[in-house]
């Protein structure tokens, strides 16, 4: 719609509306081009493999397959369940209590929030490598050097890693809001005080926690370049991807691999929206 | 003294939490500049591995820089003007688009990675440039720029400023450059360090689409970890650590001044 | 140059209704006419469509289809706020956080490509019109309520609008701060000469600055008056209830006279009524000895305010009358007292809502 009403001269102004879709459009020619397309095109390569559309079911039906769906599944949901824990403890306490040195350990607490898969492993090498510290340690007391970074525990540990920063914040944030109120109405009506944290406190933080926990299993879903990094024998899906499209050339098993993972990953993040109504806003 | 039990016992957990997080980045720092990482400390202190990271990877470490600020560079000159289109119009759609928009945050880098070879990987001049890296990018940014900016538009009554202004005479444009955009300032700065922080860390995309000719910092990280020895891979981790940290801490400061308000 | 001087356009709205996209009916087609220089108040409970005028005026909002806006007989219709030469003040201030207080001021001028020197000028003239000398080079955020009230009023008129609007500009003030700015505003309004349209809920502020009152509700105009008029000659009882407090009676008529269980009052107007509802306000009614009035009630309560006290009265009327007597009376409650109306005093309203 154009309010061509001219004060003078003849220039036509351009109205609101017309401004508002303008500023859209880039948006609209990037993202279309750069992700909608592309991701079209994998949805459609991943039906051109030999076995056609049922390409797509072959995550469920081939074993190895399975198997490596499985195994990335329980490891996400490990490293999940694990973080949650570890975060709440942690998280609770240093929001309800001030001490000397307490803004220091947050941000010993938050500083990996944006350290690359590839760092987070080698760390975890640095730690249980062969010439990792727990080695070593292990070495020094029993004789016997304990080395597992490379292994599955290892690739968890690199998890719970970079799980650990983002889950502390969603639940320091949420414990802050609170109500302090709630709490001593408990009390006041006679709860102990692990019935106040298992009657008011936990159920208060469920959103928190489904908010939370539906990034930390997203984002372990799809995890690279830890187990890239950390790559020895360890089958998790977006390692079989890599390996799938790179070594064996395989586009179609690769694409719809890709899309079977990409699929699982916001349908989890979704799911926790509906569920804690629309505060999961997905961090990095 | 029961309080203090548990006091102790959380303190003591949270510590060790800490220790977890931050024992290996030390290690690592420590390995980067010790001369035998093997034999200890005590083998010396020593930059020679700095040195040499930097005679072998700096070419990784510019480019990361080049895509980081291009990767900024458009994400504030497609990003805030939709900020501001999506905020204005609101309803269904724009609750749509930014859903849209939002999935690469959901969907892992791999997938996305794929997409963009199998969809432009035949444009050979195109996959070879560091062109095609930045548009991972800019794909696995964008969000964090437009809800950032967003975010802030919902706080300040941006459509009541957008009225005033227009009563007084403004045209859209000016409007959006006179008043929209100083107000949207903070929500800007915060997207922008969101942006630089994680283009600059970015691997799961980038690994797919790199080339020889150009790698990333993150690529060549992941070169160095599995071809160089210890120390050298331990002080190229100590110059990403150098360049990401004092930017991790600013986004902290501002998450905290914003919190504060 | 001098911001003060008539510089007002005439408005005609008409027929203009405004239904959203959800379907939401926010004002039915009204016609208004508001002459050069007259400060018009839009006034009703919040939904009545007061501020979607205002907006449709302003230029923020279309109107459905069928209606128009004209500015001196210039059909403005599609013309966008940017391009109506109209000032606007918003119940937020909208005051831009990003520019110091001159330059929100200035901000229409510089629009308008106003030169620097002249527009510093301008800018000092308004300061020291609307009492913020000293404030030029502040942030918005440093200002109090009443400090961005007026530097808000200085920006809408610093650009010699054809029209000023007014969207419930007091409202975000304190009670004893909004009385005193209620006094300044009207007074600097007065002085403007512009034409103003000021959209407000409250009665108080409608009748101190409003030349004309358009009283509102669920959409749709309900009485337009001077304050007077509005106020002694309501034309329903929405109207009469929502302007001052007001007694409701319906009663039966009898000889020009309501039967009413405390005895009759006499009615002015059309004798042959037999059934009516009447409009009586509570400071016309005299409370005089029992008997000495054709209708009297007894006392249920007395509540000292002051400057006078309000008496609550029952048995009189089928519901309670409410009366504000001078403060010099000594009645208790439980006494018997008469009630003195002047039949003029009883305003009839049209049966039904």
């Amino acid at each position: 719609m154009q309010y061509g009403v001219l004060t003078k001269g003849t220039v036509v102004f351009m109205s609101h509306k017309s401004f508002v879709w303008l500023c859209l459009l880039p948006l609209a020619v990037v993202t279309t081009a750069f992700f909608l397309l592309p991701m079209a095109r994998l949805v459609v390569v991943g039906a051109e493999g030999p076995q056609g559309l049922a390409g797509y079911l072959a995550i469920l039906t081939e074993p190895r397959y399975r198997a490596t769906l499985i195994n990335t599944i329980v490891l996400a949901a490990a490293t999940t369940v694990v973080t949650l824990i570890i975060a709440t403890v942690a998280g609770m306490f240093l929001q309800r209590h001030r001490f000397p040195g307490r803004a220091v350990l947050i941000a010993m607490l938050t500083f990996p929030l944006a350290f690359p898969g590839v760092v987070v492993g080698f760390l975890i090498i640095l730690l249980a490598g062969r010439q990792g510290l727990i080695g070593d340690l292990s070495n020094r007391l029993f004789g016997e050097k304990i080395v597992f970074a490379y292994s599955i525990y290892g690739l968890f540990l690199g998890y719970l890693y970079f799980s650990i920063p983002r889950v502390i914040l969603t639940i320091m944030a949420a414990v802050q809001k609170l109500d302090v109120g709630l709490e001593e109405a408990a009390r006041s009506l006679g709860a102990s005080p692990w019935a106040v944290q298992r009657d008011v406190v936990l159920p208060a933080l469920g959103p928190a926690f489904v908010a939370s926990g539906a990034i930390a299993f997203a984002t372990a879903m799809g995890a690279f370049g830890t187990a890239f990094t950390l790559a020895t024998n360890i089958d998790v899906l977006p390692m079989l991807i890599y390996t799938e499209f790179t070594l064996a050339a395989n586009f179609a098993t690769s694409a719809a691999l890709s899309v079977g993972l990409g699929f699982i990953a916001w349908a989890i993040l979704a799911l926790a929206r509906s569920f804690s109504g629309g505060t999961v806003a997905a961090a990095g | 003294m029961r309080d203090r039990l548990i006091f102790t016992g959380q303190l003591l957990f949270t510590l060790t939490v800490a220790a977890f997080l931050v024992v290996p980045a030390i290690l690592s720092i420590s390995a980067g500049v010790t001369v035998n990482y093997f034999r200890g400390i005590s083998s010396g202190v020593t930059l020679q591995w700095v040195f040499q990271v930097w005679d072998l990877y700096a070419g990784t470490i510019l480019l990361s820089f080049v895509i980081a600020f291009a990767t900024l560079a458009v994400t504030l000159l497609v990003g805030v003007p939709a900020a501001y289109a999506l905020h204005t119009h609101g309803g269904r759609w724009s609750r749509i688009v930014e859903e849209v928009i939002t999935l690469p945050i959901a969907i892992p880098g791999l997938a996305i990675a794929l997409a963009l070879i199998l969809t432009y990987g035949g444009f050979g001049e195109f996959r070879r440039s560091w062109l095609f890296i930045l548009t991972g990018h800019v794909i696995f940014t964008m969000p964090f720029m437009v809800r950032s900016v967003m975010a802030v538009f919902s706080t300040v009554d941006i459509k009541t400023l957008d009225e005033g202004a227009a009563s007084l005479g403004a045209s859209p444009v000016r409007r959006f450059l006179g008043v929209i955009v100083p107000n949207a300032v903070p929500g800007i700065l915060a997207g922008a360090l969101m942006v630089v922080t994680l283009s600059l860390g970015e691997f799961n995309l980038t690994w797919m689409l790199h080339t020889p000719s150009t790698k990333t910092l993150p690529i060549g990280l992941a070169d160095s970890y599995a071809s160089m020895r210890l120390e050298v891979a331990s002080a190229y981790t100590l110059i990403f650590f150098v360049m990401i940290i004092p930017l991790l801490v600013a986004m902290q400061m501002f998450a905290d001044r914003e919190q504060g308000r | 140059m001098n911001v003060i001087g008539d510089h007002g356009a005439s408005v005609r709205v008409e027929t203009c209704g405004k239904t959203f996209v959800d379907g939401t009916r926010a004002l039915e087609p009204a016609t208004l006419d508001i002459a050069r220089g007259e400060t018009l108040v839009l006034l009703g409970p919040s939904g009545c469509g007061k501020t979607t005028m205002l907006r449709i005026i302003a230029g923020l909002e279309l109107p459905d289809v069928g209606g128009k806006v004209l500015f001196d007989g210039k059909d403005m219709t599609s013309v966008p706020i940017e391009k109506r030469n109209v000032g606007m003040v918003f119940q937020s201030y909208a005051l831009f956080p990003n520019m110091t207080v001159a330059d929100n001021i200035g901000y229409g001028l510089k629009i308008r490509g106003v030169g620097k020197h002249e527009r510093a000028s301008r800018v000092a003239e308004l300061v020291a019109l609307t009492n913020i000398t000293g404030l030029e080079n502040r942030r918005i955020t440093q200002l109090s309520g009443g400090q961005r009230q007026r530097v808000a009023l200085a920006r809408a008129v610093a650009i010699r609008p054809g029209i000023l609007l007014l969207d419930e500009p007091l409202t975000a003030l304190d009670a004893a701060l909004r009385d005193r700015l209620r006094g300044e505003l009207n007074r600097l309004l007065r002085a403007l000469g512009i034409t103003t349209i000021y959209v407000t809920h409250d009665q108080a502020e409608a009748m101190e600055l409003g030349d004309r009152v358009v009283v509102m509700q669920k959409g749709v105009i309900a009485q337009v008056g001077t304050p007077r008029e509005i106020y002694f000659e309501p034309n329903s009882r929405f109207v009469a209830e929502f302007i001052g407090a007001a007694n409701i009676i319906e009663a039966p008529v009898e000889n020009g006279q309501l039967l009413l269980p405390g005895g009759r009052q006499p009615i002015g107007g059309d004798a042959n009524l037999t059934t009516a509802v009447a409009m009586i306000r509570p400071e016309t009614i005299g409370i005089v000895a029992a008997g000495s009035a054709p209708l009297s009630g007894t006392i249920d309560s007395v509540s000292f305010i002051g400057d006078r006290q309000r008496m609550i009265i029952g048995g009189a009327s089928s519901k309670i009358i409410a009366v504000d007597a001078p403060n010099t009376i000594t009645a208790k409650a439980g006494e018997r007292v008469g009630l003195l109306i002047a039949p003029d005093a009883v305003r009839l309203l049209p049966p039904g809502n």
